[in-house]
């Protein structure tokens, strides 16, 4: 069994850590590091519960080998809220009812975060956009949309 | 889910990449942006021993026009072509086709020389590639080739690339003035496969008569298809209404597509005819046509 020795930055932290070949980097940051806020929703590369950011960008973090993350900066939903201030996303999740039951809200925390990085103000057509490789079961969508209307307000 | 156990490499220069594929022999495979490959090794639908990631060799992602072609590195993601201010403003098709491909997510990872490679019918670029008439290079043990695309898709999942070649740039001749292309694809949702899709690149002569036709169809047989039979009876005519619905029909009559959930066999075929028809039509347009 191959290992490699890694290093990942996580949150602004720098792990290292030495790492099967095969591990996805979903279970590395859940049951490595703990960090449980990342969801697996389906595993098959279709839900986007999974979603982290990689160098800033939202990608499925059960498709992705942990390997594949060496010397690269990872950020999960636990980096989005500062020292008890939550950032404005979540703020607006809570304030819109962004979520119901919460699994996929970790997911499009971050896509809603990397998407409001590259465009401040976002149309409706375009947060739908970012957002159509995230499922909802619950919400229909709609006070999702509001929840990063309300972020991208706030944070202009 | 967890893949069965493999050894990763990553090597740094393609010459590294090609000797350890030669050197690991059939057991290895290529890993670019994994958003085929992994799924398929997590569902144990494929095996690999060794994964060699071309993912870390630099100077593989330029989208650039030299020379006469348009020159896609070959690991250049869909978000870089969907980003790519020359395809933006001299490639429509192109945008098509990556707006169209999986989702966002998947496509910050998901490599055009993968969608290729991967010999999958289903994939998007193909069809497009076989329209715009491009080229593969691949770089192996015995140094560097072009392959044309009409030689590419040799099967199911199957492509002309060696075990030990890598795709390293895909090359598209810059269409001369009065071209446009088009994709048009129907999905039952954002994230599936074409239940039907087509493809058209047309340059247009002095009359607006079609002078240079490309038509290719997504998950339309064991193959991508290049429609050349629509693709002759377009050459050197008007493309008014008729001669379009023409084509369509002689491109559907070209594709032998299977019953699945997305419908039936006389569904997808009549959807190909329908898109092939749309998408010659809006190439049309976007050469400056009527
Ligand atoms: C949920 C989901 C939905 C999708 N929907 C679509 C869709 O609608 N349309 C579509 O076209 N695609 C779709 N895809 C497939 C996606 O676009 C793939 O990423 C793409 O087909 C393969 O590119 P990749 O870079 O990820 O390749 P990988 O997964 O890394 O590799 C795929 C295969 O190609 C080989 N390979 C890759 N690159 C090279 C190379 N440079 N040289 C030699 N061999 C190579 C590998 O060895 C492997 O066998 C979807 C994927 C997912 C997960
Ligand atoms: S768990 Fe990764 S996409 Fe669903
Ligand atoms: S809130 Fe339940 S899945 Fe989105």
């Amino acid at each position: 069994m191959a290992t490699h020795d890694v290093r990942i930055t996580v949150n602004g932290e720098p792990q290292a850590a030495a790492v099967e070949s095969r591990l996805l980097l979903v279970h590395w940051l859940r049951e490595v590091l703990r960090l449980t806020g990342t969801h697996i929703g389906c595993d098959t590369t279709h839900c986007g519960a999974c979603t982290v950011l990689l160098d800033g960008e939202p990608v499925k973090s059960c498709t992705v080998l942990a390997v594949q993350a060496d010397g690269r900066e990872v950020t999960t939903v636990e980096g989005l809220e500062h020292d008890g201030t939550l950032h404005p996303l979540q703020e607006g999740f809570q304030q819109e009812h962004g979520l119901q039951c919460g699994f996929c809200t970790p997911g499009m925390l971050m896509t809603g975060r990397a998407l409001l990085e590259r465009n401040a103000d976002p149309s409706e057509a375009e947060i739908r956009q970012a957002i159509s490789g995230n499922l909802c079961r619950c919400t229909g969508y709609v006070n999702i949309v509001k929840s990063i209307e309300y972020a991208a307000a706030k944070l202009r | 889910m967890i893949p069965s156990a493999f050894d990763y490499h990553a090597p740094g220069t393609l010459e590294e990449a090609v000797a350890l594929l030669e050197r690991l022999g059939d057991d290895a495979k290529v890993l670019s942006g994994g958003q085929s490959l992994l799924p398929l090794l997590k569902l144990r639908l494929g095996d690999a021993g060794h994964l060699v990631d071309i993912g870390r060799i630099p100077g593989l992602t330029d989208i650039t026009e030299a020379d006469g072609y348009l020159r896609i590195g070959g690991t250049a993601r869909e978000a870089d072509l969907e980003r790519s201010d020359l395809i933006r403003e001299k490639y429509p098709i192109l945008l098509d086709t990556a707006a169209v491909i999986a989702d966002p997510l998947v496509r910050n990872r998901a490599t055009v020389g993968g969608n290729l490679a991967h010999g999958d019918p289903a994939n998007d670029h193909p069809a497009t590639m076989l329209a715009l008439g491009a080229e593969v290079v691949a770089r192996g043990p015995d140094g560097e080739r072009t392959i044309p695309i009409t030689g590419f898709f040799t099967g199911l999942f199957a492509t002309a690339l060696a075990p030990a070649e890598i795709l390293t740039e895909i090359r598209i001749p810059v269409p001369p003035p009065r071209s446009g292309g088009a994709y048009v694809k129907l999905e039952r949702k954002v994230g599936d496969f074409a239940t039907a899709a087509a493809a058209a690149q047309v340059t247009l002569g002095e009359q607006g008569e079609i002078v240079r036709v490309g038509i290719g169809l997504t998950n339309a047989g064991p193959t991508p298809i290049k429609a050349t039979a629509a693709e002759r009876y377009l050459q050197r005519r008007q493309p008014d209404a008729e001669a379009v619905a023409a084509a369509a029909q002689l491109a559907a009559d070209a594709t032998s597509p299977s019953a699945d959930r997305r419908g039936s066999v006389e569904y997808k075929r009549d959807m190909a005819r329908v898109l092939t028809g749309r998408a010659i039509t809006r190439a049309v347009q976007r050469a400056g046509g009527q």
